[in-house]
Formats: C-alpha cells, sequence, structure tokens
C-alpha cells in the first residue's frame, strides 16, 4: 500500500506492505536505526516509538496501521523541555550503559513525563515497566528520570 | 498482496467482515503481531484499532455498563465511568503488560484471541458479563461470557460476526469484589494463575459469590463448586476452608513452562480462602 | 537522590569523578551503529540450520527440491576454507558439523543459508532437511557422572582441579564441634544481552576478511577467523561495532557468529550480516554453568572455621570451550574469604549433550559463593551466633593466609565492607507475621552474604597474557587511546580517556577512545574477568605516562615551557604521530603454581558485603526484595557513577538468579526461549538498591583500582536464600528459589518433624 503517515513532524509517503512491522519499515526502508529490536515480541520495549503520543512497541503495529498517523521515534523527540532534560540526566546519571535499551526508554520516558510531570518513584517505575535494561539494575534510571521529572518542573537547574 | 481496510463505522466493518471473512481482524496486535513477521502476510487486515464506535466505556439506560471491543487497556485505566463496579478490571488491566501493551491491547481482542492465561477474562466471569457479537446479516446478540468461550482458544464468534462489546449488569448494592494474579513477575508477565471473585454479604452470610478462575484450565472457568460451598455461609475460617477443599476438587490445573500444577492449585486455593476472609473485614 | 558531578576543567579532577559518558550523547539520541544498524551494498542476511537433535551422526544434508533456491546461498562444512574448527581452549568444537560428524547438541549448527531478505534467508533455512542417526544422549550432572553416554575421554569429566590445604580434611571435621553438610544446586542464566549477538562479515578483492560486530573479545575472534579460514594474522580483521551488553555471553559465541558469516560472506561473494533473533540466541548461545556443590563446614562451638571439604561439579555442555577456566574460578572461590586451615576441594566439569555453557559475570565463583555462604549462615543459626559476628570472627584480614597458601599483605577491603554494610542496614525488620495488607499474610527475613573476588586473570594469566595498550599523540594534538578492551555498556571508553588524561595532564575532552579494531590496536588480552580497568587501564596509564615523558623531554629540547595541551599541539605540529606502547607487567610477590593450586591464585581481591530483607507472600509465595544494601570494595572508583552502575547492574543480575530467571530444558534443549518465559527482572521488580562503594586502594592498580565488573554477581543470591530460612525457617539450597519452590519447601517443612534444637534456634 501507499502509506502516508507524519514521522517526527513530516509528513512521509511510501509503499510498503501493511502487515510488514513498523519496527522493520522504520529500520529497514527510513533508515532511522535508533529505533532498536531486541525481542521481538513486545516484551523488552527497545522499539518503543510514540503513535499519536502513546508509547507502543513498533514490533507489534503493523505498517498499515499507522497511515495517517503521527508517529514519533527516539531522533524525532525533539527539543522540548522534557525531551532535552529526559536525554541529558540520562547520561549524566548513568543511565544509559550498553544503550541498546536507552533510545526506548526516553521515548518512554517523555511519554511518561509528558503525561505525568509529578510521577513518583514509585509510579516511573510502573510507568516504564515495559522498558527491559540489563546493564544498570534500573536505579539511576530511576534517579535520571526523577531528577528530569524536576527539570520538567520547572524545578531544578536548567 | 495484502489488502488493508481500516471501517470507520460498525457497519462498514461488519459488511467487509462479511464480506471478506479470510481477512485477518486486527486491533491492537500485541497478540497477532508478536513474531508476525515470521508468519505469511494475510490476505488482507481489517484494522479494528481506533475504531471509534466501538471505543469507549458508557452507562445504559438500564443501568449496565457497556464497553467497546476497541477500548484499549489505557482508556479502562483513565475512564471514569463505572469506577466502583468496574474496579478489578482496572486492576487486571493495570497489569497487562506494561505501558506499551496497554496503549494497544484491547477488550475484543483478548476476548477474541480467548488464551487460557487472558488476564481480563476471569474478570467477566466475575462481573456475569455478557458479550455482545454483530453481524451484517443477523444483527447483534449477546452471550454470557461462559457460553462465549467454548474451549480452548476457541469462541462462539461466527465467520461473519465481530465482537462488538461486554456488557455488565447493574451490582447488587454492597457488592465486594477481589482480583489477584500471580505472573511470574510484577509486570510484562503472563500469568500463573488468576482468581477474580465477587460477593456481598446478607445478614452476615455470604451471597451470589462469583469466582472467575484463569490459567487453571483449558479456558477461564467459574468456580462453581467454590460457589457452592461458600454461599448462604458467614466469612469465617471453615468457610475459607470448605471453599478451598471445594477448589482443589474442581481444578485440575497442569504443569507448564511457567509454573507447576501443584503451586497453582495451592496458591489458588489459598487466595479463593484469602476472599473469604476478606469478605469479613469493613468494606 | 545524588547529584551526579559535572565535567570539570582541571585535569587534575579527570580521575575520581563522574565525566558525562563519552559515548552517552549518541546512545541517547538513537545514534550509536550497533551491529543490525550496518548494512552495505549487496549485502544478504544469513541464517543457521540447527541439528535439533542431542546427539547423533549427521548422514545428510538435504535441499528441498521444490523450493526455489534462486539467490540463496548454501554452506556447509565443505565450504570452510581452513579448518573447521572455533578455536578457543581446546580445538573439539566445529563450526559446522561435517557429513559423518558427531552431533552433540540440540542447537549445533549445520548449514547456513544467505539471501537477499531476512525472511527469505529463513524460509529458505526452513527448506533444509537434515538426516540424523540419533545417539543416546544424557543431559544432566548426574547422567554425565554416570557414564552410561561417554561424551568426553572415557569419564566425561573434562578437567578436574584440586586444591589441598593443611591436615587430612576427614580427620579434621571429625574434630570439629559441628559439621554443616550441604548439597547446593545453582541453575543456569541467561545473559540476556538486550542486543542479541550478531557479525557482518565481508571479503576483499586481495582475499582479505573483515568482521564487524557485537563482541567482548576481538582478538578472540581474529585468531579462530584466521584459523577457520587459513589466511594469514594480517589478512584478517575483526571490529567491534558498538555493543549492546555482553556480560560473559559475548565472550566466545562471537567467534561461532563470526565463523558463520565469514563462510557465508566468502560463499556468497557478497557482505552478510547474520544476527539472532531472541529466540535462537536464547537456544544456542552460551550460558551459566549449572552447579552442583556438596560441601561439608567444620566449626568449633566459639564459631571458628576449622575445615572445609568441597565437591564441585560444573554442566559444561557439549564442548570444552571455556569450562576449565570457569571450573577454576569456582574453585579457587570455594572457600570464601575466611581463615581456614584445613581444606580440600575438588572441581569437576563435565561433559552433557546441551548446548555449551560459558563465560557470564562472576565466571564460577557465584555457583561457589551461594553454598559457602549458606554453609556459613547455617552454623550461625546453629551455633546461636548473630551472622555478622558469624562472618567478623572468620574472615580473613590483613597478613592471613588463602586456601591456597596466599598470604595477603594489602588492598584487604572485607572488614570494611562488613561494617559499611552492617552500619546501613540497621536493624532487621520483624520477624513475625506483620499486620495483614488487604489480607495478605506476609512473613519477613534478613539474609546477609560476604565474599570477594579474585580481580584479573587466575595465578600467572595475566602475565602469560602480557596485554598491550598504546597512547598516540594524533594529528592536531589530541590524544588517542588504542586497546582491544571493548565497552560492552561497561564504561571502558569513558575510563580510559580518564586515565589517558590524568596520566598525560591534559582535559579528558582531548582523548578519544575509539572503539577496536584488530588492524589498528595491538591485542590487549580479553575484556573479561574484571581487568579492563585494574590491568588494562593500568597499562593504559603507563603507556600515556611513558608518552607525556617523551613529549616533555621533547619540549625541553626545544626549551618550551607550556601546559600539556599546549605542548601536544606543538609536538603533534612537528613530530607528527607519536606513541608509546605499554605491557602488563606483574606486581611483586606474586608466585602462582598451576601444577600444586598454590600460591597467589589472584594478584589482588575485590570485598563484599550484602544484605537482603524480604517479605515472602504466605498465600502465593512471590518474595519482595524490600531492602539489598550493597558494599562493594573496588579499589578506587575511578568513575563512581560507572562503579555504582557496574554494581547496581550485577546486583540485580543476582537477584534476578536467586528469584526469578529460570532457564528450562527438554532433552537438552531450551524450552521457554521467548522473553515472556525467559524473565529478568522488570523496572517494578527491581528494589531501590542501595550501595555503597568502599575503596581500599591496590597498591599496583591505577589510581589503587581494582575490578568490580563480577563481584557484585556473587553474593546476593546466598543472602536472599538466608534471608528466605531467617523468615519462612525452612532451608533454601538452590538457585532459584522460585515460589513454586518456596511452596514445595514450606509444605514439606510443615510434613517434616521439627527437631526442638532448631526450634530453639530459629526462634
Amino acid at each position: 500500500m501507499n502509506l502516508r503517515f507524519s514521522l517526527n513532524g513530516e509528513q512521509t509517503a511510501l509503499d510498503v506492505s501493511p502487515w510488514r512491522r513498523l519496527l522493520d519499515v522504520l529500520r529497514e526502508d527510513l533508515a532511522l536505526t535508533g529505533t532498536k529490536e531486541g525481542c521481538g515480541e513486545g516484551e523488552c520495549g527497545a522499539c518503543t516509538v510514540l503513535v499519536d503520543g502513546e508509547a507502543v512497541c513498533s514490533c507489534l503495529v503493523a505498517a498499515g496501521q499507522v497511515e495517517g498517523r503521527e508517529v514519533r521515534t527516539v531522533e524525532g523527540l525533539g527539543d522540548g523541555a522534557v525531551a532535552r532534560a529526559v536525554r541529558e540526566e540520562l547520561v549524566s546519571f548513568g543511565g544509559t550503559q550498553c544503550g541498546i535499551c536507552t533510545p526506548g526508554i526516553a521515548v518512554c520516558a517523555v511519554r511518561a513525563l509528558e503525561r505525568e510531570p509529578d510521577a513518583s518513584r514509585d509510579r516511573l517505575r510502573e510507568l516504564l515497566a515495559g522498558n527491559i535494561c540489563r546493564c544498570t539494575g534500573y536505579q539511576l534510571i530511576v534517579d535520571a528520570l526523577e531528577c528530569a521529572a524536576a527539570r520538567g518542573r520547572g524545578e531544578g537547574a536548567e | 498482496m495484502t489488502a488493508y481496510l481500516r471501517p470507520n463505522t460498525l457497519e462498514e466493518a461488519l459488511a467487509v467482515r462479511e464480506a471478506h471473512p479470510e481477512y485477518t481482524i486486527l486491533a491492537g496486535g500485541t497478540d497477532l503481531l508478536v513474531s508476525g513477521h515470521r508468519v505469511p502476510p494475510p490476505p488482507g487486515i481489517v484494522d479494528l484499532f481506533d475504531l471509534r464506535p466501538l471505543r469507549g466505556i458508557a452507562r445504559d439506560g438500564d443501568g449496565s455498563l457497556r464497553l467497546g471491543a476497541a477500548t484499549t487497556y489505557l482508556d479502562v485505566l483513565s475512564s471514569d465511568t463505572g469506577r466502583e463496579e468496574l474496579s478489578i478490571l482496572r486492576a487486571a488491566a493495570r497489569e497487562i503488560g506494561a505501558l506499551q501493551i496497554q496503549a494497544r491491547g484491547t477488550l475484543g481482542g483478548n476476548l477474541v484471541t480467548s488464551s487460557p492465561v487472558g488476564d481480563t477474562l476471569p474478570v467477566w466471569l466475575a462481573l456475569g458479563a455478557e458479550v455482545e457479537l454483530s453481524s451484517a446479516g443477523r444483527g447483534a446478540r449477546r452471550v454470557a461470557y461462559d457460553a462465549f468461550c467454548t474451549g480452548y482458544r476457541q469462541t462462539d464468534m461466527a465467520p461473519d460476526e465481530l465482537v462488538t462489546a461486554v456488557t455488565i449488569p447493574p451490582p447488587a448494592p454492597g457488592t465486594r469484589r477481589f482480583w489477584r494474579k500471580v505472573g511470574t513477575r510484577r509486570a510484562q508477565s503472563i500469568s500463573k494463575l488468576m482468581i477474580a471473585a465477587t460477593a456481598r454479604l446478607e445478614n452476615g452470610l455470604i451471597a451470589e459469590p462469583r469466582i472467575g478462575l484463569g490459567a487453571l484450565a483449558d479456558r477461564p472457568i467459574r468456580g462453581v463448586a467454590v460457589e457452592r460451598a461458600m454461599a448462604g455461609r458467614p466469612p469465617d475460617e471453615d468457610t475459607a476452608a470448605r471453599a478451598a477443599r471445594a477448589l482443589a476438587a474442581e481444578i485440575t490445573p497442569i504443569d507448564d513452562v511457567r509454573s507447576s500444577a501443584d503451586y497453582r492449585l495451592t496458591v489458588a486455593t489459598n487466595l479463593v480462602a484469602r476472599f473469604v476472609r476478606l469478605l469479613a473485614e469493613p468494606a | 537522590m545524588a547529584d551526579p558531578s559535572r565535567v570539570s576543567g582541571d585535569p587534575a579532577l579527570a580521575v575520581g569523578v563522574s565525566i558525562p559518558r563519552v559515548d552517552g550523547r549518541a546512545k541517547v539520541r538513537g545514534r550509536a551503529l550497533y551491529v543490525d544498524d550496518l548494512t552495505a551494498e549487496g549485502m544478504l542476511h544469513g541464517q543457521t540450520v540447527r541439528s535439533r537433535v542431542p546427539h547423533g551422526v549427521l548422514r545428510a544434508i538435504r535441499q528441498d527440491p521444490d523450493f526455489d533456491w534462486s539467490g540463496i546461498t548454501v554452506a556447509t562444512a565443505a565450504d570452510i576454507p581452513g579448518e573447521n574448527v572455533v578455536a578457543l581452549i581446546e580445538d573439539d568444537q566445529p563450526a559446522l558439523v561435517p557429513i559423518g560428524g558427531r552431533v552433540r547438541h540440540p542447537d549445533e549448527a549445520v548449514a547456513l543459508v544467505a539471501a537477499p531478505t531476512r525472511a527469505r534467508a529463513r524460509e529458505a533455512a526452513d527448506h533444509i532437511e537434515l538426516d540424523i542417526e540419533p545417539l543416546p544422549a544424557s543431559f544432566t550432572i548426574e547422567e554425565s557422572l554416570a557414564g552410561e553416554v561417554v561424551l568426553y575421554g572415557d569419564d566425561n569429566v573434562m578437567r578436574r582441579f584440586d586444591v589441598q590445604k593443611g591436615q587430612d580434611v576427614e580427620r579434621a571435621l571429625a574434630e570439629a564441634d559441628f559439621v554443616i553438610d550441604g548439597t547446593y544446586r545453582t541453575g543456569p542464566q541467561e545473559q540476556m544481552y538486550i542486543e542479541p549477538q550478531g557479525v557482518m562479515a565481508a571479503w576483499d578483492d586481495q582475499g582479505a576478511c573483515r568482521l564487524t560486530g557485537s563482541m567482548q573479545c576481538p582478538y578472540y575472534v581474529h585468531k579462530a577467523i584466521a584459523r577457520l579460514t587459513a589466511l594469514p594474522p594480517e589478512k584478517v580483521v575483526i571490529a567491534q561495532s558498538v555493543t549492546g551488553g555482553g556480560f560473559g555471553g559475548k565472550e566466545e559465541y562471537p567467534s561461532m557468529i563470526g565463523a558463520h558469516a565469514a563462510v557465508l560472506a566468502r560463499a556468497s561473494g557478497a557482505p552478510v550480516k547474520l544476527v539472532y533473533d531472541r529466540d535462537e540466541d536464547i537456544g544456542a548461545t552460551t550460558k551459566r554453568h549449572p552447579a552442583r556443590v556438596h560441601h561439608r563446614l567444620g566449626v568449633m562451638k566459639d564459631g571458628t572455621i576449622v575445615a572445609q571439604d568441597v565437591d564441585v561439579v560444573l554442566d559444561g555442555g557439549a564442548y570444552v570451550t571455556l569450562s576449565p577456566v570457569v571450573l577454576s574460578r569456582a574453585v579457587l572461590h570455594a572457600t570464601g574469604p575466611y581463615r581456614c586451615p584445613n581444606v580440600r576441594i575438588v572441581g569437576r566439569a563435565v561433559a552433557t549433550n546441551v548446548s555449551p555453557h560459558g563465560a557470564f559475570r562472576g565466571f564460577g565463583a557465584p555457583q561457589t559463593t551461594f553454598p559457602y555462604e549458606r554453609q556459613i549462615d547455617k552454623a550461625a543459626r546453629q551455633l546461636g551466633i548473630e551472622p555478622f559476628e558469624m562472618r567478623r570472627r572468620n574472615m580473613l584480614e590483613l597478613g592471613d593466609e588463602t586456601a591456597t597458601g596466599q598470604t595477603l599483605s594489602y588492598s584487604v577491603g572485607g572488614p570494611a565492607a562488613l561494617a559499611r554494610a552492617e552500619a546501613a542496614a540497621g536493624s532487621a525488620p520483624p520477624r513475625e507475621l506483620a499486620p495483614a495488607e488487604q489480607g495478605t499474610p506476609v512473613r519477613r527475613g534478613r539474609g546477609l552474604a560476604f565474599y570477594y573476588h579474585g580481580a584479573g586473570f587466575t595465578g600467572s594469566g595475566e602475565e602469560k597474557l602480557a596485554g598491550r595498550a598504546t597512547v598516540a599523540l594524533c594529528e592536531g594534538g589530541g590524544f588517542e587511546v588504542r586497546s582491544s578492551s571493548t565497552d560492552i555498556g561497561q564504561g571502558t571508553l569513558t575510563i580510559f580517556a580518564q586515565l589517558a588524561a590524568a596520566a598525560l595532564g591534559v582535559d579528558v575532552g582531548l582523548v578519544r577512545v575509539p572503539e577496536p579494531e584488530t588492524g589498528s590496536v595491538p591485542d590487549s588480552g580479553p575484556t573479561v574477568a574484571s581487568r579492563t580497568c585494574m590491568v588494562v587501564g593500568g597499562v593504559v596509564e603507563r603507556a600515556a605516562s611513558a608518552l607525556r615523558r617523551r613529549i616533555e623531554a621533547w619540549a625541553d629540547e626545544q626549551g618550551i615551557d607550556a601546559p600539556m595541551d599546549e605542548l601536544g599541539r606543538r609536538a603533534a605540529g612537528e613530530l607528527g604521530e607519536i606513541s608509546e606502547t605499554a605491557q602488563y607487567s606483574p606486581p611483586p610477590g606474586i608466585e602462582w603454581d598451576d601444577d600444586s593450586y598454590t600460591g597467589s591464585a589472584y594478584a589482588v581481591y575485590g570485598w563484599a558485603a550484602c544484605v537482603v530483607d524480604v517479605a515472602v507472600d504466605l498465600d502465593t509465595y512471590e518474595v519482595q526484595v524490600e531492602r539489598c544494601i550493597h558494599a562493594v570494595d573496588v579499589g578506587k572508583a575511578i568513575h563512581p557513577i560507572i562503579v555504582k552502575g557496574q554494581i547496581e547492574g550485577g546486583t540485580l543480575q543476582a537477584l534476578g538468579w536467586a528469584l526469578w530467571e529460570h532457564v528450562a530444558y527438554e532433552r537438552g534443549s531450551v524450552v521457554n526461549r521467548r522473553m515472556t518465559d525467559c524473565i529478568v527482572p522488570t523496572f517494578a521488580d527491581a528494589p531501590e538498591l542501595e550501595t555503597i562503594i568502599v575503596e581500599e586502594p591496590y597498591p599496583h592498580g591505577p589510581h589503587g583500582a581494582k575490578g568490580v565488573g563480577e563481584i557484585p554477581m556473587d553474593g546476593p543470591a546466598a543472602a536472599v536464600a538466608n534471608a528466605l530460612e531467617d523468615a519462612l525457617g525452612a532451608p533454601f539450597d538452590a538457585v532459584p528459589a522460585l515460589p513454586e519452590h518456596i511452596a514445595r519447601a514450606l509444605a514439606q517443612a510443615e510434613r517434616a518433624p521439627v527437631s526442638k534444637n532448631e526450634r530453639e534456634v530459629i526462634s
């Protein structure tokens, strides 16, 4: 099908089978390799993207399903206060180690903190539970997102 | 070449369903697309995700609740309609996968996939829900959930039908509700077993108990013998023990990669007893 | 919430400060390129056809005549240009089973397929049929020891080690007041790096073979590919792509995938990328060795340990791979950080028809730490000695001697780690039934574990390896660190930049650390054994110091007096690129005898104490880790946040191994091959981790640093089991302790008559 959708704020059109995974279309056809594949079954969250603002596993979305919708990947998170804070604090707190889960975590965290700027540490753990990290033990990611949340609320240094 | 169709109305959806029963009905994709890249593409896809007329929770004139089949778990969590009655559905929804899965997975998808470990299914048993099915030719019909699920991953849905809604009758005043999923971990977890239960006290005695059990048989089942063992008795230790014994006699769980038959049986009986004890506590 | 330290412009502050990771920005923006992100003109996708039979003889490989094979390359053992072997310790493992050859496990590679798309490659692989004549197979340690099926030598024992100290251990045990006798089992564990394994291969016009992939040890792959291809070493180039986690899982296996990609690329004449799907990765790649340990501990009434007799058996799987080295480490850690005059340790690694077990963080030590820390805890319980006090009475201190006769003369951080953990833990939660929380009966308990971990290679290993590293002054005045130590997430690139900057006296921003490629970096040894910072980092520091001295000498000659960054710029302009390479030299006083297994097993040890508080739901037997305090002596934290990340990541892997992670096998084949069922902890399962960095400097490490990567994996499982026994009064002697096991243990404890004595000790 001729698939048309908004990708990171730009109208995109391409000819694809509607059954292909959004993940593959992003990585193979559109060269957006920031979205990673860790399991191919919606279990690890490394392929998380936003579809109409909602965090989803792009391995579980058929390409046809994003027709006319708005898709945002890690490359297109932009420079809003929350996105910047999430990226910067993940780096400064050591919330990224091997980094393969990091794009998915950044995407999910931006969605989480934009909707729930006051999320507690426990709530952050619940919101991010679909993103598996095997390196950090999660502690430094939670620290980073707690700080990013404070920055998003206008507290702390900007 | 796979056709892609996205109906905007129920009529359109039913017309497509009738014309192309061989097309794959796709909603959130959280079951169908697991390793979907490994199966050959279907001749066509009918995408019901975000089919607006089937999305959302509303109260009907008779006081019953109507939950559209395209309602996502995240919709359930953010809806204010019927908060008390749906407390156990929300509890179940909150434990399904995590945010990403909750954003895509739908009530209708869970019903039609009809997995013995489907996380919302025991809730329908406990709430006495009915499933609404529609077809272009024969219109709508409703069946009780017990009758809808006919076997291991089997349903009563005809090839020209779609599941359009779940309806829940208004609860009797004072109804207490209980939900417990025992999974492999706290999120992104497949259930080892689930129990959804409702009951109320009438003059200090248990009335109208309904026990829905998940992952304990080839399909979600009612704990009929447990209900019988509880009904009309006070919520005390004796009843808890009777209920546990009744449950042990009526289910035969299996060993699989996620858990063992022994564990499932022991924990299910413990949780039924826990429910009985909870009924004794103030609401 | 800790405020992370920010970058400092002062070079003197390059070490001990948590600068932003040098690879952090690219990773957080999705710009870091992992192997699956790479592509090449005309690239094909590879797929592996596996045996699916645990043991047998390969009779034939047949391609379905009705399938469309156009555009598809099929390769078998016959297409291997050199030796059909994945070179490692022994040459027993073929890259592909040849016709007439023996299949030894169900995931053994037999044929390879390359096609223009992954889907087509997968489809083609499904149309290759294998004719394998089955043979009887053996799948467990017990079956292997029974010897009905002989898979290795004449008794299935791949390697045996013996350690002996003091008088006859049987006599010492007979003279002890109490003997604690226990058998412990620890299960296989999947590394579950989030990036599956993958390698891309291409041959050039000159017949050289270049591999790029996800790996820990480029020179291991280099050695294996040179023999497989029969190419001279300079015609094989191995480059590491950004690697999405390893934990040991990418130590030896990349040689196998690399071999397959190289063979396919040669056979097809096109670049080939071979990236595993998750199920294939779980099924075929290495796991932590399952272990059975029988431990007898002799103690006196006052708690003094007088004897330890330990029998360690590891399931090595179908080929030798790294099992001898894992076994060695298991054996050398088997008696713990305790004084003990009489010791006997026997270790054996045995062969089974299971995919080979291999390296995983801790490398054998977690398998023997669990038993000895359970044993010490049981002894304390039986003697009525408080758990911290029991450890304090027996722990190794400065000047004490280990089981192999090594006298500890520096950097003994055990006492400090134990004291810091005890202070942080405070009083234990009430053990009795907690008040019902929504009708939930809960029982709580606390467990302690205390342990050590030898840093770097065992014995004379580091001396033999002679790891090298280069620091270069490059065009424009920047510096570059060249080593084969990979960054697999643990921060190599960042800490090497820090160590070089500090030694050079320049801002860390002037130092670049590229991902290694064998053509342009020296062999620093493998990225394993907690050796990267301590051993290779020390070599980097020495190379940087030598380079600094050379630049300063040049400046003296020229009569230039300026800060180092300026000297670098001017020297680079005048001299062009100059570099210094340093090589590891062992610290004095390190003597090891491989024959008697005596002497200094390791140059230095890391030390740790872990306290775990658990709450067990008595209806569902689910365990909640409510607190986990981990004090770890790392010598010196070059980058405190990276160190914290290493400790916490290892701690959660250990808690995962203790409570959730279960790899299920059926006839040698992993049954739970998906992340849905082969689970690791999520954000929601992980407790808040309380990490204490203890610094007891190692005089021969860079700025006092010693290993940190592995030690956090060793002990938490024992702390969990000790906490479960504390909570429930039943012993937990196997890993993992799943709710199913807890339910069974409680049912057994109810049935078993409880001796009066035990009851007294518990209450």
